[in-house]
């Protein structure tokens, strides 16, 4: 049973390694700049992770991740001004985060609410952070030592090593921080997903009923799948207010809320490393975007999705892993897609 | 809080600079580079893209004139999107990649507060050209926008002479409006005024109906407004549909900073009083001159120049003029030069950096005091005045 | 006694603001279950053609209540045959897609009109007097022209052969496709309706707003939340949703301001669906329209 999980999860180890070597490589060959800001990318890609996690594989179409995202980068931030170090921020920041999400994963679950009404309850949820915490700019707002901010934001304290609060780390140093924390998310979900739990999961992604009927407590595994989720949304909070030296309720406007349902979808629903690097592909086209000034950025980025959605309607990972199973199969091509153009038509 | 994070960043940048592996561009290149970061796509192009053109002319002008010490000045233009990200990181990309003499940047407080530790970790000299709420006490940064104390006290006076004594201040619901607001009640006060109510509005709230009827209720002698960004100007035009504009008249700090009153009917802009440190209209020969050169630059469908705009060419040129002053681009001869009381005559008039808080002198004075404390990096009305220890 | 009418007046009109707003969203999501991100755009491009009609000469009525439609209901049936079409049935690639068209909706008018323009089409209409208190005369047009649009696509979905295809297409699909009805046909009306009525909403609110390429974003979170808050049924879940919602904002506007009026109404929203998990129609009015 133990070696079968191992087997299944051979590409995620696959991926795992991949990012280690990336991990010591590209401080040798980048430049510092682009090593500094790719923590920011990569606290992204967790954000995409744990959408790709509890949407992909739990069905759950959640249009507020950044709630827990912004949350996580809220708690750590408030946490480590008062704490004075890192440490006890990062656990506090993903204890409050799952802990809310479990609350609000309860209220939405067990009331039953699902599909696109599920999605409007979390992004309102969003948009009530949003216009909160937008109104804490005096300096009555104050959590211990640290003031909100308002619309302004606070700027986050570094991490630092743990349980040694003289000894911050440099943004690039924190970029290996993120990196590692990427990876074990990344491998932590890949095994959650093959584990029992997991599969139950997707069953109840596949057909909510015939899961119930088989005897399956479906909120219980929604709410799990959820809180976890959010969880490590949590984490790719803290690393975003790292490598963005301050959080700002922007993190929870409906553009950002969008932006997250737009990695997964680009990405591929159902897999994890798709995900991943749609976050950090459509992270640095918006990103090399902004260094031009002759076309209008949110133009050329509309055609692109646009182009995107008609040409690669899976997304990215599912189409190519499907190529390359195809030609594993060495079923020919021209009958592979006479027989799926087949089945698209009698859906 | 226990630490600083900027004072150990400052203090540990050199050894983090000489740590990192300094590969690709070398700093042989003889261009002096001018990195400009401002929001050109997304909400907040509206004040980004006059602010674009203008400092794309600052850096014209300057070459036009043979560079500064004979070489050549490069502008690097980054559009942050509207998302306080990108500020992060292109002002690290700008500092540590392109290796920027000065970076020019921000038009929100949170896109200041996002660049401004990184700019001083890299040591790279930074310029804010926006009008801001007051209070940036930093060695590295020099603010040449004007503040709520410079506006708020000129028109608060003048329209309690001209209307009465009775105030409604409507004002945006961040940190700039709140701040405002408060330098408003301060100003009210002190000229023997009444503050009737104040009322803060989200950024994107564009229904000012209940609004409009309190107002009604209130009955004040004059509405003040610190009102911000395009779904604002709608109070305007829904005061003037309620006919209000005849009855009770509008001094305001902010109309015109986003061209409002061009978005709006002559009609319904009619009577309304603005204070800014610059006008379109300003009778200068500077101004004629440089409102003809930017004619002929952009042609008819150029932006209504404001102070953002005027601010972000005369922002460069101040730097111009003290690198010159400096024989050197490197950053803190620069910095001394603009504490000098160096002073660039532009369209707005005369332009000076106060020695004392690296900005015109202004509310920022009551707090800060870079002679006597010249190695602060702090924003004092980050809070409010009264976390500043004023009102 | 005339600030109770008054403040009557403001909460009528914030209803039926936000009924105006939802009502083109929720005839595209209602009949083809299209989550329409773009709709908020399609507000912004009703205002521009009512805006550059006006400023060329056209009369500001014949701008607002005909060529703002119809210039949005032409774009959206484009947007329909170029788009939306080959999505159909997958709900969350039309989420992509018209997130991908709004940001290309507003580059491009960006790239014509610039980040500002100028907007000097004013609330046409007198100002109307409550005692003591007065009201814009355009403000009570605007909620008359509400309750006309609602009635007006009330009649058209009821009683007209148009409205019984498009009720049985979106009941069961393939059974009106089996009965020879042209569904594709069906979609790419209700679309451009759909897109139409929000032509027709941004026109109508223009002069009270004003116009701006990247306006469409302040109504869309609002207009999303009213219709699925309303539950399936197009007319009646768009009605009691801004009622409740627009109600809710009103009276938490006046008493606390603007930013606890909002709150309170995506409170509100959060508590409806979780106690009507289908919206208020799917418990309420199940079988109107």
């Amino acid at each position: 049973m133990n070696s079968g999980i191992l087997r299944q999860m051979r590409p995620t180890f696959v991926y795992a390694l991949l990012g280690v070597v990336f991990m010591f490589v590209a401080p040798n060959v980048l430049q510092l700049f682009t090593i500094i800001n790719l923590t920011t990318a990569i606290a992204l890609a967790v954000l995409a992770l744990s959408l790709a996690l509890i949407w992909g594989y739990g069905g759950i179409l959640c249009f507020g991740q950044v709630a827990f995202f912004g949350l996580g980068a809220y708690v750590y931030t408030i946490s480590a001004i008062n704490f004075g170090g890192s440490t006890w921020a990062i656990l506090m920041s993903v204890l409050v985060t799952s802990a809310f999400a479990a609350a609000l994963g309860y209220f939405i679950f067990y009331g039953r609410v699902s599909d696109v009404y599920l999605g409007v309850i979390t992004l309102t949820v969003t948009l009530i952070f949003f216009s909160l915490i937008r109104r804490t700019s005096g300096p009555e707002y104050k959590i211990g030592n640290a003031l909100l901010g308002g619309f302004n934001g606070v700027s986050s304290p570094p991490i630092n090593l743990p349980w040694n609060t003289s000894s911050f780390l440099f943004p690039e140093q924190v970029f290996y921080v993120a990196i590692s924390a990427l990876i074990l998310c990344y491998v932590f979900v890949g095994w959650l997903v093959n584990t029992k739990f997991g599969r139950v999961c997707v069953a109840i992604r596949e057909n909510e009923l015939r899961a119930e009927l088989l005897g399956y407590d479906i909120r219980a595994y929604k709410l799990g799948i959820f809180t976890i989720g959010a969880g490590i949304a949590a984490i790719g909070g803290v690393l975003f207010c790292n490598g963005v030296g301050r959080i700002t309720p922007d993190v929870f406007n409906l553009y950002n809320a969008a932006l997250t349902i737009i990695w997964v979808i680009v990405g591929g629903r159902g897999t994890l490393i798709g995900p991943v690097g749609a976050t950090f592909a459509l992270f640095y086209l918006t990103s090399a975007l902004g260094g031009q000034t002759v076309l209008n950025n949110n133009l050329v980025l509309g055609v692109i999705l646009i182009i995107f959605v008609l040409l690669v309607p899976k997304g990215v990972a599912p189409t190519i892993i499907d190529r390359v199973n195809a030609r594993r199969r060495k079923v020919p091509t021209r009958a592979r897609r006479r027989r799926s153009s087949r089945a698209e038509g009698t859906q | 809080m226990n630490f600083s994070r900027r004072s150990f960043l400052a203090g540990s940048s050199a050894l983090a600079l000489s740590s990192a592996p300094i590969i690709g561009r070398a700093q042989g290149s003889d261009k002096i580079i001018f990195a400009s970061i401002l929001d050109l796509s997304g909400g907040l192009d509206i004040y980004g893209a006059p602010m674009a053109e203008t400092t794309k002319m600052a850096i014209d002008d300057i070459n036009a004139a043979g560079g500064l010490l004979g070489r050549e000045v490069e502008l690097k233009l980054y559009d942050a999107q509207s998302t306080i990200q990108f500020y992060t990181q292109y002002a690290t990309q700008a500092a540590a990649g392109d290796r920027a003499h000065t970076v020019h940047a921000g038009i929100t407080s949170a896109s200041r507060e996002a660049i401004r530790p990184t700019l001083a970790r890299f040591k790279t000299l930074y310029f804010y050209n926006t009008q801001y709420e007051g209070g940036v006490c930093d060695y590295n940064t020099f603010c040449t926008g004007s503040t709520p104390a410079q506006t708020v006290a000129k028109v608060v006076p003048y329209a309690m002479n001209k209307w009465g004594k009775k105030v409604y201040i409507v004002a945006a619901d961040y940190n700039y409006g709140q701040i405002t607001a408060q330098w408003m009640q301060r100003f009210v006060k002190e000229n023997g005024g009444e503050t009737l109510d104040v009322e803060f509005f989200p950024l994107d709230v564009t229904n000012f109906g209940p609004t409009i009827n309190k107002i009604q209720t209130a009955k004040p002698d004059f509405v003040i407004s610190a009102l911000v960004g395009g779904a604002h100007v709608s109070f305007y035009r829904q005061y003037a549909a309620a006919g209000m504009n005849k009855e009770i008249p509008i001094a305001s700090t902010t109309f015109g900073v986003g061209n409002e009153q061009t978005l709006i009917s002559a009609e319904e802009g009619d009577g309304i009083i603005a204070s800014y440190s610059y006008f379109e209209g300003a009778n200068n020969p500077a101004n004629t001159e440089f409102l003809a050169r930017l004619d002929a630059r952009l042609g008819a469908g150029r932006p209504v120049m404001n102070e953002l705009a005027v601010r972000s060419y005369e922002g460069a040129m101040l730097w111009a003029e003290a690198v010159k002053m400096a024989g050197t681009p490197d950053r803190d001869p620069v910095i001394e030069a603009l504490r000098t009381g160096l002073s660039y005559n532009g369209p707005s008039g005369a332009v000076a950096v106060d020695a004392q808080t690296a900005q015109p002198p202004a509310d920022t004075q009551l707090v800060c005091d870079l002679v006597a404390n010249p190695n602060q990096s702090t924003f004092l009305f980050e809070n409010g005045l009264a976390a500043a220890g004023i009102k | 006694m005339d600030l109770v009418v008054a403040v009557l007046f403001q909460l009528i009109y914030v209803i039926s603001n936000l009924a105006l707003i939802s009502l083109g969203l929720a005839i595209i999501f209602g009949m083809m279950r299209v989550i329409n991100l773009a709709h908020g755009e399609f507000l912004m491009l009703g205002g521009y053609t009512v805006v550059v009609a006006t400023n060329a000469g056209v009369n500001i009525w014949v701008s607002m209540l005909i060529l703002a439609p119809l210039v949005v209901g032409i774009i959206g049936v484009i947007v329909e045959r170029l788009l939306i079409r080959w999505l159909y049935g997958r709900m969350v690639d039309t989420l992509l897609a018209t997130w991908g068209l709004s940001l290309l909706l507003v580059g491009i008018v960006t790239s014509i009109f610039g980040a500002s323009t100028g907007t000097t089409v004013s609330p046409p209409l007198g100002v109307v007097r409550i005692g003591d208190y007065s009201a814009s005369g355009y403000e009570l047009f605007l909620v008359v022209v509400t309750i006309v649009l609602l009635f007006g696509v009330w009649l058209t979905l009821r009683f007209t052969k148009l409205g019984l295809l498009a009720r049985g297409t979106m009941q069961n699909a393939e059974m009106a496709s089996a009965l020879g009805v042209s569904t594709s046909r069906i979609y790419m009306i209700t679309f451009g309706l759909g897109a139409a009525v929000s032509g027709l909403a941004g026109g109508l609110l223009a002069p009270m707003t004003g116009v701006l390429p990247t306006i469409g974003a302040t109504y869309i979170a609002k207009a999303f939340i009213t219709v699925i808050s309303g539950g399936s049924a197009i007319l009646a879940g768009t009605t009691a949703g801004s009622v409740l919602l627009g109600g809710i904002n009103g009276v938490f506007s006046f008493v606390a301001g603007s930013t606890f009026g909002e709150i309170a109404l995506l409170m509100a929203a959060i508590i409806l669906l979780r106690l009507m998990p289908r919206g208020i129609t799917g418990r309420f009015f199940r079988k109107s329209i």
